[in-house]
């Protein structure tokens, strides 16, 4: 996996809240056996006119002007500010996939559904909590200051603004070592293989039940 | 020291180890596979050269892509070119890695959260994951169950494990009798109303009560199915008779002495008198009335009776803005009737209302009568093979047909829309899925999530009717 420790760049605001998985990849395109090529379809309702279709050449497609992300002064943004609850409904890690393939680096919002959260870190995405009211500031900086952009430090758990202000946010001490030093956690969890081993066969003896193949 | 919930004790049994961090491995007793998130993690293990760790916790099926019609075809069936290279890349993984899978023409076969429990894969007090957000359906068995990114799909076929953290207990309690006509899935959807689509991130959900007590499996798994719909990964109902008599004899359960001892365990499977929860929420039974979403969120519901909210009446600008979108995306007016809402087609099926019970529910509001013929489509899509086996040998197939429902083969079909059955741009649709998100049936498609009863009723009438009255 892709290591995370400092990242800046330009920040593109998502302002509404319970943004679902559905809408930031879209079921059509979740046909892929694949991990990359995602991104010309993320946000793929909001961002086109016209109804998307697996493997279809997105760069002819008529782009809603209205989108955020359509709008020339979000070009290039890696840092995506979005509202409660993002990321809620379906699984599907074609979500992080999309916004990865897309170049975002960062997702901040005051709140995250969990299983979209616990996703982002097997991707090299980070996904910061803050506070309502600083998402609040921040998204009123975004659409005032063209090309705003913010710098984050994993090291020192930081959000900095142009102005110098800084925020720290909380993430668990695993996840984040994981994300610092780019490590693969099948790898981590290996290390532990002969605990598993005990832990089964203790079972295998206890709970019988839970190893029957079908009859 | 206060007692353990049933999440405590389900978390204790499968701890492999805690580690210092505060994260902890937990042992993955059954892993549910279908075609559309596990196609990368199999690609992950070649890449890493690595093999499953236990072959026979797993059990696999095409669910998602696969078409309702014409499945004597088989895998030739599928028009999609794509749909059908997922579906044959499942095939090519199972065969390879000799994991159990019940394939497109396989009897069995049918959607992952169906066949687990029909087949006895699910037993109480498992830990049960699956690349998809509805695997908290099977904590209906008391089981610790829930979603999981591919990602993760990848892990616990290396590893059998999962790296968690430990969720928070909340216990969503439901007193007293349901009303004629009202259903599981009024009850959580009225549970979603009331404490919205985050009401329950980082919670392990229990549901308990009078309510859930008396509801049959099929109604405490639909519940637990939408517990993702709350915010929550994990639902559960305590272990009871009702639990116990479900898992008897069917393929994967034990026999004999082991079934004995399995049976001993399973009854200790239900939080303690004095346990402690971190949020408890209440709703009394006898409240709840038949619940249709009108929005794009499944918070977004309203009791039949009810109206289409105004915003101009909300006061949080943020709440306000989302039901302006929602009522522009679905077509509706502020205070429009809920049995005002004009439908053009009825889906009854996927992974939270397509058990046998639902069918006969549904099969019991049309027997006699004929769909509307404003509807432009009403179908039945039965959970799995089996499923459809048993409504057909009672005889259900028969009274949809008569009725001018279209009889289905089994998988997701209209729920995602992943398949060939979606809805058209604009259309609006009594479903007994799961999300009404923005084009979530088919693209402009909208969405009224309903229980069964609910769904055969407006299929009568044409547009949303109160089934109580209906019934009575």
């Amino acid at each position: 996996m892709r290591a995370f420790t400092q990242h800046q760049g330009l920040v593109a605001p998502m302002d509404r809240s319970n943004v679902d998985t559905d809408m930031i990849i879209p079921k059509q395109f979740l046909k892929s056996i694949k991990r990359t090529g995602f991104g010309p379809n993320l946000f793929d309702e909001l961002r086109y006119l016209d109804e998307g279709k697996p493997d279809q050449d997105s760069s002819q497609r008529p782009l809603n002007p209205d989108f955020v992300l359509n709008q020339p002064r979000y070009e290039g943004a890696s840092v995506l500010l979005a509202r409660s609850n993002f990321g809620c409904g379906s699984s599907r890690e074609h979500a992080p996939w999309a916004l990865d393939d897309y170049g975002f680096r960062v997702i901040i919002a005051p709140s995250f559904a969990d299983i979209f959260y616990n996703n982002c870190f097997k991707n090299g995405l980070l996904p910061i909590v803050l506070e309502e009211k600083v998402v609040d500031q921040l998204f009123q900086e975004t659409e005032e200051t063209e090309g705003y952009q913010l710098a984050i430090d994993l090291e020192a758990q930081t959000v900095t603004t142009p102005s110098g202000e800084s925020f720290s946010f909380d993430v668990d001490s695993f996840r984040r070592h994981c994300l610092l030093n780019g490590l693969d956690d099948i790898g981590v969890t290996l290390e532990d293989a002969e605990l598993i081993k005990s832990y089964e066969e203790q079972r295998r003896q206890t709970a019988p039940w839970l190893f029957n193949a079908g009859q | 020291m206060a007692g353990k919930t049933l999440y405590d004790k389900l978390w204790d049994d499968h701890l492999v180890k805690q580690r210092e961090d505060g994260s902890a491995l937990i042992y993955i007793d059954r892993h549910l596979l279908h075609e559309v998130t596990s196609p990368q993690a199999f690609e992950g293990l070649r890449l890493a050269g690595r093999k499953p760790w236990r072959i026979d916790a797993n059990l696999a099926t095409p669910d998602h892509n696969v078409p309702t019609t014409d499945r004597e075809k088989g895998i030739e069936g599928i028009v999609d070119p794509v749909s059908r290279i997922q579906v044959e890349t499942l095939g090519k993984n199972c065969d390879e890695f000799g994991i159990l899978e019940f394939k497109i023409k396989d009897k069995r076969q049918g959607i992952v959260h169906v066949i687990g429990p029909e087949q006895g894969a699910t037993l109480p007090g498992m830990t049960i994951v699956c690349g998809d957000s509805h695997t908290s359906t099977h904590g209906a068995f008391g089981c610790l169950a829930h979603g999981i990114g591919t990602s993760e799909v990848e892990h616990v076929l290396a590893t059998q494990c999962l790296v968690q953290q430990k969720m928070k207990n909340m216990l969503v309690k439901v007193n007293g009798q349901l009303g004629k006509g009202v259903t599981g899935k009024d009850v959580v959807l009225a549970i979603i109303g009331k404490i919205g689509t985050a009401g329950g991130t980082g919670h392990a959900i229990e549901f308990g009560g009078e309510a859930i007590q008396n509801l049959s499996m099929e109604g405490r798994m639909t519940i637990c199915n939408m517990a993702i719909e709350a915010g929550a990964r994990v639902g559960m109902v305590a272990v009871d008779g009702t639990t116990i008599d479900y898992v008897k004899d069917r393929p994967f359960s034990p026999r004999g002495e082991t079934w004995d001892a399995a049976v001993k365990y399973w009854r200790t499977l239900h939080s303690d008198l004095d346990a402690e929860f971190d949020k408890v929420v209440e709703l009394e039974g006898s409240e709840i009335l038949p619940q249709v979403s009108w929005g794009t969120s499944p918070e977004m519901v309203a009791d039949v009776t009810g109206n289409v909210p105004d915003p101009a009446k909300e006061d949080d600008p943020i709440k306000r803005e989302g039901i302006e979108r929602a009522l522009k995306y679905m077509g509706l007016r502020p205070n429009q009737a809920i049995t005002d809402i004009q439908l053009d087609r009825v889906f009854i099926g996927s992974c939270t209302n397509s058990r046998i019970e639902d069918l006969r529910e549904a099969a019991v509001v049309v027997k006699g009568r004929k769909v509307a013929d404003s509807l432009k489509q009403a179908m039945v899509v039965p959970g799995s093979g089996l499923v459809k086996a048993q409504a057909e040998a009672e005889g259900l197939d028969k009274i949809f047909l008569e009725a001018g429902l279209e009889w289905r083969d089994p998988g997701c079909s209209m729920c995602l829309a992943m398949n060939a059955d979606k809805l058209g741009q604009g259309e609006h649709c009594a479903s007994t899925s799961n999300r009404n998100f923005e084009g979530r049936q088919g693209f402009g498609g909208r969405t009224h999530l309903v229980s069964p009863t609910m769904a055969a009723a407006a299929a009568i009438h044409g547009h949303f009717v109160d089934v109580s009255e209906l019934l009575n």
